[in-house]
């Protein structure tokens, strides 16, 4: 395992010598003093880089997998370049305009929702005045944000098992045919989309909370002695406070129009919704790994990324220009 | 000056009350319910008896996990992950973003390597490259296929970093002049200053690792390699009947019952239940300090 790791390692040793002989050069002359300032700032940085660069950079030029016809055995650029004719199969692909639709439809869902529950319960949380119960049901509500969907989606796959489940009993007592919503076309999108926001809306609400901390309480006092009352103090107090918060947010978000959420719904689905619920991820993932089609799961996972990227990039242009955020 | 408070108000603040505890204890039930059930026994659970509070309360499906090999080796396996993944990460995170913090005018190439960082968030090359990549650098089968591909966390470095940059230069500036460099600044002044932010990253990462399981699921061959999370994938998620051969579907009937499977999930939870009211009083405060910038 250690001659693996210093395997690892040696081969970037090149880059540094480059870089460390020509910061050495500047050492020796007198006047480089900003220059000696810098270079252990480099040094720091150097692990991260050479990290970034194997596992995030070579699997970028890994992309012309996309164009190729590949055999692992040939390496990433030894194999046949076929130009567009993965992306071709793509389009032929008699269920790719469903699995889009799918991805696209259970996103914006959850997009949309996981802006306005916890933004409401924000709202709501800002009007408990004991202390104890706000903190005891924030702690609460943050805690499934923490629990992998392995847990959730077992603990998901027995609440809502039409035989044994919980929820098909409480529906059977109050008479109603217990539901099978893991395996039936019609509910699954929308399991996913609920389950998703009891998992994240409690997390979601610290920033929200945060934002409503920061709104100037003599806005409020202002507010009392013109009259009034609670409804139009958040009307015209703390949403308008919140608004920049509010606006960072929904446009973060767009960057996320193809990820449905990968690990949910890689748990949760079956072959019975595919139909419903597969997504452009779990097509890769069945394509790639278990049918070991690399040329076409790179191509549609090529065009997700491209698509991704330009709308993240919208997304932090116009983070940027409403709400002044830059995340370096 | 006293407002009076109005009935419509009144009922408005006890039905929130009612609302919001309501909710925390939406948060809390499918938990409970799950540990109700991996201490009552196999056929109250399959009777649907059980909601709250075991029915015929036992351990023995405790018993027969914790004797069960596979369980114990793939904890062993995310325990070894999680302590060398997190000691890696959480020293990325710090060597990254004390150089990222700085200003251009004391570190001319903090553009270049924060556009560097940058652009892994923006753009990716997918899972079957990335896969590649990792089955090319010989990681696959070893523990390093699970902490050396995601040893910078990137976000994790970005919210260090504007916490970094929170910090009063005076202080480093002063440090600089008594002759102490960037390595001394970075131990002496900035770690014992950013611990609430640390604290953060560390809850991030810890659970992260402890969670982790698709890595496990196409960096590992052999189950017997496979980490906890990655385990319980196979025995709680993929104990579907239709998946499995001849032999696994004997091997694992008994580990498809209903309070052995609560059981492993409760298991599987119980680290995280147990750190989180530690780290829950700083993550608040981290995020916040790391996500809003003044």
């Amino acid at each position: 395992m250690q001659k693996r790791e210093g395997g690892f390692t040696s081969p970037p040793d090149r880059f540094c010598n480059r870089q460390g002989g020509e910061e050495i050069l500047h050492f020796i002359k007198p006047r480089s003093s900003k220059r000696l300032r810098e270079f252990p700032l480099h040094i720091m940085l150097l692990p991260g880089v050479l990290i970034l660069f194997v596992y995030s950079y070579i699997p970028m030029a890994g992309i012309s997998i996309a164009f190729q016809n590949f055999y692992p055995t040939n390496g990433l650029f030894g194999s046949d370049w076929i130009g567009l004719k993965n992306f071709r199969y793509v389009m032929q692909m008699p269920d790719i305009a469903e699995v889009l639709w799918n991805t696209i439809y259970i996103a914006t869902m959850k997009i949309i929702a996981g802006q306005i529950v916890p933004l409401s319960i924000a709202l709501l949380l800002n009007e408990l005045k004991n202390q104890l119960v706000k903190r005891g049901v924030q702690t609460l509500i943050y805690l499934p944000h923490f629990l992998s969907w392995i847990l959730l989606g077992g603990i998901l796959i027995d609440i809502l098992s039409p035989s044994e489940g919980i929820i098909a009993q409480i529906l059977r007592t109050i008479g109603i045919e217990p539901i099978f919503f893991l395996g039936s076309n019609q509910w699954f999108p929308y399991v996913m989309v609920a389950s998703d926001v009891w998992k994240e809306f409690g997390f979601g609400t610290i920033i929200y909370l945060a934002a409503i901390t920061g709104i100037n309480p003599t806005l409020y006092e202002a507010a009392i002695m013109d009259g009034a009352n609670h409804w139009r103090q958040t009307w015209h107090i703390t949403l308008p406070g919140m608004l920049p918060i509010i606006v960072l947010m929904a446009t973060l978000s767009l960057g996320n129009v193809l990820n449905a959420g990968f690990d949910q719904i890689f748990n949760l689905y079956s072959p019975a919704v595919y139909q419903t619920g597969d997504i452009l991820d779990t097509v890769v993932y069945r394509m790639g790994l278990i049918d070991a089609q690399f040329g076409v799961a790179t191509a549609i996972g090529l065009l997700k990324s491209v698509v991704s990227t330009i709308l993240i990039s919208i997304s932090y242009y116009l983070a940027y220009r409403l709400a002044n955020y830059r995340i370096f | 000056m006293k407002q009076r408070i109005s009935l419509g108000r009144n009922i408005f603040i006890v039905s929130n009350y009612i609302f919001l505890i309501f909710l925390s204890f939406l948060c809390l039930f499918p938990l409970i319910h799950v540990l109700a059930i991996s201490f009552s026994s196999s056929s109250a659970a399959a009777s649907g008896l059980v909601k709250l509070w075991p029915v015929d309360f036992q351990i023995s499906s405790y018993q027969y996990i914790l004797n069960k090999p596979e369980f114990i080796q793939s904890v062993l396996v995310t325990l070894k992950r999680v302590a060398l993944g997190f000691t890696i990460n959480l020293l990325m995170s710090v060597l990254c973003a004390y150089p990222l913090s700085k200003e251009r005018s004391s570190f001319r190439y903090r553009t270049i390597y924060a556009w560097y960082f940058i652009i892994t968030i923006l753009f990716g090359g997918g899972l079957i490259p990335w896969y590649l990549t990792v089955s090319e650098t010989g990681l696959i089968d070893t523990i390093w296929a699970l902490v050396i591909p995601g040893a910078v966390p990137v976000f994790n470095v970005i919210l260090l970093l504007n916490f970094f940059r929170g910090l009063p230069k005076e202080i480093e500036e002063s440090a600089f002049m008594d002759g102490a460099g960037h390595w001394r600044v970075l131990w002496l002044m900035y770690i014992p200053l950013s611990l609430p932010s640390l604290a953060t990253i560390s809850l991030f990462t810890l659970v992260g690792h402890w969670n982790s399981w698709f890595d496990g699921l196409i960096l590992m061959n052999f189950p017997d390699k496979y980490p906890l999370s990655t385990y319980l994938q196979l025995v709680i998620i993929n104990s579907d009947p239709m998946k499995m051969s001849a032999g696994d579907i004997y091997k694992y009937a008994e580990i498809s019952d209903r309070t052995t499977r609560a059981a492993q999930i409760f298991l599987g939870a119980l680290p995280i239940l147990l750190v989180y009211p530690f780290l829950q009083k700083y993550f608040v405060k981290g995020i916040v300090l790391g996500s809003i910038k003044g």
